[in-house]
């Protein structure tokens, strides 16, 4: 099963090899790692999808509180949360073809941010599903180039990861 | 105030206590040896940076404080690596400083550069690349704290020449608050309760104990705690001491070279009390057979240990011995008489044995004549092999920090240093390396640190020309096949020892290791080695297979 971890951690260097370096040492897989300043700037904010069952989400969480500049852990996965990635992706785009582009774009909310002679660059954010959908469909033009951010989420509504609350750092 | 770099380190140390380091010195670190000069702090120089740091290893299991040690940049810094690993496996607290190249020169493959933060990231609880003169104070304070807090372990420290040069103001702090590190030392008190409760309802319980009971100090409680409970007790390698070895209640070892009746007992158990231990393979054998009709209560300050190689009914994380006064508050006496009487028939049945020889020398015998010569009372410390197993099975500890080996990492050539560390941390104690020809030949250039230190270091080489502890898998397990464990070439220990000035004393025969024992006790303003030249092909039994449930047992009886 897949899990989402929200990792807060000092705003230093070095601190993302330390993190990275915990998860191939101890054996764990990374699906997607993306990492960004927070409010309090002396804090960076890491979200990590990670595969394994309980056991080893487990080991993950307790391996990590472990390591000093790890601040705080929070388990996403089963919290109802905002998860958006951004992807850019350069489709194949001949005169003929971008009327119709263009419609499936408005569909999805996405966006062209660049246009050139025979391709053009779309942006879009989402969740995984509607990612998913959208790069199905824009396969049928020809994909050239893809990048994405990697997963971020949130907790919806009123809960929010408090610094010093509930769940914080131990042993 | 503005000083230097340098001498920040040396205030550091001194607030921090320390009055003693094991370092060499090279290019990297002069600023610093520099201030060392005329500072108030012993300098204890090996012959080689990985004996530094296991001396400061052995310097901290023998007195319970942090270890430090210093290395310059590039193989200075690398050759500490197997020392840190050692201390991290065994969470053994040390501050290790290294030198590393001027901070603009970092990542131009200098001279004499090493990545070694990098290097140990995975081997450290945790380093710091100093970059600036004015941290120096704020790092070295959270490095101590670290070190030394919690689960024990090594930090490492990396500062560059430059920053050792510079001067700033130095004001060290008082106390530290690392907000993304808060260890627990007391236990839940709900969790104590279940596991008083579990305690009581249990009918044939064990207690393991292992290095969190040494390391938090709580040999007492322990003691305790067997008593009122009458509950029988064994220790992993790292525990051995924690409890005493003339017991009654004691079961010796646990494990791949445990008595038998210690892996029966854990086997027909129906509770374990996992104490500071962390259900190591060697302990646990194949661990789905491991303690199968138990519930197990888990006491451990690192939660990570806590369901990490064994399913835990009663998890508590805390500092042992905090956790354990507190369960003594609640714990009724146990009344576990028919239990304790089948532990006993097993002892009787199943004893530790070996055969004893008029005419060959018998490395177990050694060890107990090491042993009642000693009254049990010295610190030991061993290399790894056939001779610590033997240490572990035949010497009768009877104090905590007692016993000083590698156990996690299983490093040959970590007990003559370490036992250097360890005379240096404890000079009225009598300290007695137990070693085998093999491992004595990875460190013996520390012999030259021991003599110019006049350290009366007792070293027992149990010379049986072989890697006996891999001859004795390759005779198991590989059909005899003896490929590169003969030990062919090596020196005359005995010269070897006079050669640096250390006395030798050569033994071949049964009716001369007590004299040469007593000898060796006599000599007290230098090193003395003693070469038992024993049978070349004795085994450690009883065994365990690897990967083998712990109570099928070769040499002992099989249930």
């Amino acid at each position: 099963m897949r899990h989402v971890l929200s990792v807060i951690v000092e705003n230093r260097p070095g601190v993302l090899t330390r993190v990275a370096g915990l998860f191939s040492r101890r054996g764990f897989n990374i699906d997607s790692i993306a990492v960004g300043e927070i409010e309090d700037k002396d804090l960076s904010r890491m979200t990590i999808l990670v595969e394994g069952d309980e056991k080893v989400i487990e080991q993950v969480i307790k391996q990590l509180n472990k390591l000093i500049d790890v601040v705080k852990i929070s388990n996403l996965t089963n919290e109802s949360t905002v998860n958006r990635e951004l992807v850019l992706i350069k489709v194949k785009a001949e005169p003929s073809m971008r009327a119709e582009l263009q419609q499936l774009v408005e569909t999805f909310r996405a966006k062209i941010v660049d246009v050139s002679l025979d391709s053009i660059i779309v942006e879009v954010t989402g969740d995984e599903e509607k990612i998913k959908a959208f790069e199905l469909l824009l396969k049928h033009f020809g994909i050239q180039e893809l990048v994405r951010t990697g997963k971020i989420a949130m907790m919806r509504g009123v809960k929010f990861i408090k610094m010093n609350g509930e769940g914080g750092k131990s042993g | 105030m503005k000083i230097k770099g340098a001498m920040m380190v040396v205030e550091a140390l001194k607030r921090e206590n320390v009055d003693v380091v094991f370092g060499y010195p090279g290019g990297a670190v002069l600023p610093l040896y520099d201030a060392l000069y005329d500072a108030d702090i012993t300098h204890i120089m090996p012959r080689h940076e990985q004996g530094g740091i296991h001396a400061a290893d052995g310097y901290s299991r023998a007195t319970g404080k942090a270890g430090v040690c210093i290395a310059t940049s590039g193989p200075g810094a690398t050759n500490l690596v197997t020392g840190i690993a050692n201390a991290y496996m065994d969470s053994v607290p040390i501050v290790a400083l290294t030198g590393q190249v001027p901070a603009n020169l970092i990542g131009t493959d200098a001279f004499q550069e090493a990545d070694i933060t990098g290097i140990t990231l995975p081997i450290t609880k945790h380093n710091y690349l100093v970059k600036e003169t004015r941290d120096i104070p704020q790092i070295l304070k959270e490095a101590f704290y670290v070190a030394t807090t919690g689960r024990p372990g090594p930090v490492l420290v990396d500062i560059p020449r430059d920053v050792l040069a510079q001067e700033a103001d130095f004001k060290y702090p008082e106390k530290v608050d690392l907000r993304s590190y808060k260890p627990t030392y007391t236990g839940h008190g709900g969790q104590i309760n279940r596991a008083v409760r579990v305690i009581k309802e249990a009918k044939r319980p064990v207690i393991c104990a292992g290095g969190g009971v040494v390391s938090s100090g709580a040999q007492e409680e322990l003691i305790k705690l067997a008593e009122i409970g009458q509950i029988p007790v064994t220790n992993t390698l790292m525990g051995l001491g924690s409890f005493p070895g003339g017991h009654p209640l004691f079961l010796g070892m646990l494990g791949m070279h445990g008595t038998v009746y210690a892996n029966y007992a854990v086997t027909e158990a129906d509770l374990i009390i996992a104490i500071g231990m962390r259900f190591d393979d060697r302990v646990t054998g194949r661990v789905d057979s491991f303690a199968p009709h138990a519930k197990i209560i888990h006491i451990d300050i690192d939660p990570a240990e806590i369901g990490k190689n064994v399913e835990v009914d009663v998890p508590i994380v805390g500092d042992v011995r905090r956790v354990l006064e507190q369960m003594l508050k609640k714990l009724k006496k146990g009344e576990t008489e028919e239990w304790v009487e089948q532990i006993g028939r097993w002892k009787k049945e199943y004893p530790l044995t070996y055969s004893f020889s008029q005419e060959e020398l018998k490395p177990q015998h050694i060890i107990q004549e090491i042993c009642k010569i000693t009254d049990g009372e010295a610190i030991i410390t061993t290399d790894v092999g056939q001779h610590q197993m033997w240490t572990a099975q035949y010497f009768k500890f009877k104090r905590s920090r007692s016993l000083i080996s590698s156990g996690g990492l299983g490093t040959m050539g970590y007990g003559f240093p370490a036992a250097i560390g360890a005379q240096v941390g404890c000079p009225q104690e009598k300290v007695f390396c137990i070693a085998g020809d093999g491992s004595i030949q990875m460190n013996s250039q520390e012999i030259a640190t021991a003599v110019c230190n006049k350290l009366p270091i007792k070293v027992a080489i149990i010379n049986n020309q072989f890697l006996g502890m891999v001859r004795q898998w390759q005779e198991l397990f590989f059909q005899r096949r003896y490929s590169s464990t003969c030990l062919e070439g090596s020196p005359d220990f005995v010269k070897l020892a006079e050669a640096y000035g250390a006395a030798g004393i050569r033994v071949t025969k049964p009716q001369e290791v007590v004299p040469a024992l007593e000898k060796a006790m006599e000599i007290n303003d230098r090193p003395v080695f003693i070469d038992f030249q024993v049978v070349p092909e004795e085994n450690v039994f009883p065994m365990v297979p690897p990967a083998s449930p712990i109570n099928k047992i070769l040499g002992g009886g099989t249930k």
